[in-house]
């Protein structure tokens, strides 16, 4: 049986001139519904390409994607991504960053009321309705970020994309964020592709962990299941050996195998 | 045993004396205090702008008021054109009519030429923005046209159009419209990436990324343009309607230099400035309104 998102045998080159970089090769990877899956390499190595193939974003070069056996080729809603600089659109208040969203997906589907009600459901379940008539220059950064989630998950997306979303916070926001990413999940089972350059953050957070290797030409290293029990403890976790096995694991990989080079 | 060593521990850190909520009172400033501090804050912008007209009409006065002087000196335009201040809306008939009706006539045509700039040109600015081809196509021929002074386009017009008034809505057209041109094309061509993904993720159409997306990004950009294009365009009317003649603030200049009325020619352009003044105020004021939100990020 395909697993419900599928990446198969994808493969990335920007072209500029004659110059011909490769970003991805024959990267292959299942996700199954429900799955939250992190991708987790060094700044570089084209997790954002990746993230942007699947959102349609970036065509690919070759492979495919597919989403329920279907070939992924343009953007579109049912793949809504939570971008890592929140892209709020500026002019409009927060209501209405996630109104537009909603009326563009559910009209004609769903009434004026029910559009409202469904938007302000979003907001509170990021715990934002209190600013809903605010500016997004009005709120903080970590508000931001909770604005773009409520967004992308407003659009009922099959596979809710994150890249980086909690990288430019600071350490306790983040872990707030990530509170309520996990709790958001847990209640409404997204499956959810998230990019992040965090070890702790891929393994508190994930099912499953993929590892990629350095660029130009990344492939994936390793994935690593997280067999933790959900509900998931942040304070519970930081003795858990399970925890810090998988900790350990990413972390070996990525400083010891695939350490970083830098550009001489 | 542990415990209650703990206790004392605890109980050593917490003060023996009870903290006293000091009561501040709330202080209100009265109205009186606050009237003052407006009107206070009205005087430092007020005051030093009146103090350098005041020296430099002194300056005019002493300078004109000499024997052989070729201007009239401020007490002479006033004196001399008292019935043109007081009375603005007289009309005999033909062209002699109070300053305001020049005034109204110039910007009739400014609005008519002005607004047709601004669609146009916000149209075309838009299709610049987004096409590299059209970019290519236009830019240089924009770049070359734009250097054009205005008066240049009015025999051409003239030509084209058999007729003062079109003439001149034309010429106004021309003038205004490049500046709003180049900058709505700036302003779309920097619209972030971000906003284009997310329009893209959410599938909006053309007319409704148009509308929901590059107008109010490219907003500031666009009212800069419009902002200039004010500007020219009042710098513009008033050489054109020298040419052209009818009822017109410019020609009402050139009227009374024919007539040797000096003192008119001063109030006229005292007037002049004053409405190019507002209405670079009333588009920044209709700017600020628009682009509220968008500069600030």
């Amino acid at each position: 049986m395909t697993p419900y998102l599928k990446l198969d045998h994808i493969g990335k080159s920007f072209a500029r001139g004659s110059l011909e970089t490769e970003v991805l090769r024959d990267i292959t990877l299942g996700i199954e519904q429900g799955e939250y899956v992190s991708i987790i390499g060094h700044s570089g190595c084209g997790k954002t390409t990746l993230l942007n193939i699947v959102a349609g974003l970036v065509p690919v070069t070759l492979g495919v994607v597919l989403l329920e056996n279907r070939e992924v080729n343009e953007p579109g809603p049912d793949r809504a991504v939570v971008f890592q600089n929140h892209s709020l659109l500026p002019w409009l208040t927060v209501y209405d960053n996630v109104r537009l969203a909603v009326d563009k997906v559910f009209s004609g589907i769903r009434s004026r009321t029910e559009r409202h009600d469904w938007t302000m459901h979003n907001l509170e379940l990021v715990q934002m309705a209190h600013a809903k008539d605010k500016r997004p220059a009005e709120i903080s950064g970590g508000m931001k970020q909770r604005v773009g989630l409520a967004r992308a998950l407003a659009m009922e997306p099959k596979v809710l994309l994150l890249d980086e979303p909690f990288g430019a916070l600071d350490a306790l926001t983040r872990a707030h964020l990530q509170d309520s990413v996990m709790a958001i999940h847990q209640k409404l089972r997204n499956t959810v592709l998230m990019i992040t350059h965090d070890v702790d953050e891929a393994v508190l957070l994930s099912d499953r962990i993929v590892m990629m290797t350095n660029g130009p030409a990344a492939r994936i290293g390793e994935t690593l299941e997280v067999p933790l029990p959900r509900p998931r403890r942040r304070l519970e976790l930081s003795a858990n050996p399970t925890y810090l096995k998988c900790r350990q694991r990413v972390l070996e990989f990525l400083y010891e195998r695939h350490s970083f080079v830098e550009a001489a | 045993m542990n415990m209650p060593v703990r206790r004392t521990e605890s109980a050593a850190t917490i003060p023996s004396t009870d903290a006293k909520v000091l009561p501040l009172a709330l202080r209100r400033a009265s109205l009186a205090s606050r009237a003052l501090s407006a009107a206070r804050d009205f005087a430092v912008r007020l005051v030093p702008p009146l103090v350098v007209i005041t020296l430099a009409l002194v300056l005019w006065e002493i300078l004109c008021r000499k024997a052989g002087a070729t201007l009239p000196p401020p007490s002479k335009v006033v004196s001399s054109t008292w019935e043109l201040i007081t009375d603005p809306f007289y009309d005999r008939g033909g062209l002699d009519k109070g300053l305001f009706w020049h005034l109204a006539a110039s910007i009739k045509r400014v609005a008519l030429g002005y607004a047709l700039a601004s669609a146009v040109g916000v149209a075309l600015g838009t299709l610049v923005g987004q096409s590299v081809w059209a970019m290519r196509g236009l830019d240089p021929i924009f770049q070359v046209l734009r250097t054009v002074p205005p008066l240049a386009w009015l025999p051409l017009s003239l030509a084209a159009f058999r007729d003062g008034q079109p003439s001149a809505i034309f010429v106004i057209f021309i003038t205004a419209i490049w500046p709003i041109i180049i900058n709505t094309a700036v302003g779309i061509r920097n619209i972030p990436q971000d906003y284009r993904n997310v329009a893209r993720v959410l599938r909006l159409n053309h007319l409704e990324f148009f509308l929901k997306i590059m107008v109010p990004a490219a907003a500031p950009y666009i009212f800069t343009g419009l902002r200039i294009g004010i500007g020219l365009s009042w710098l513009a009317i008033v050489a054109a309607e020298m040419l052209i003649g009818g009822v017109g603030i410019g020609f009402f200049i050139w009227d009374a230099w024919n007539s040797s009325r000096i003192s008119e020619i001063v109030l006229a352009l005292v007037y002049v400035g004053l409405v190019g003044f507002v209405l670079d105020r009333i588009v920044a004021a209709v700017a600020t309104v628009v682009t509220r939100g968008t500069a600030a990020n």
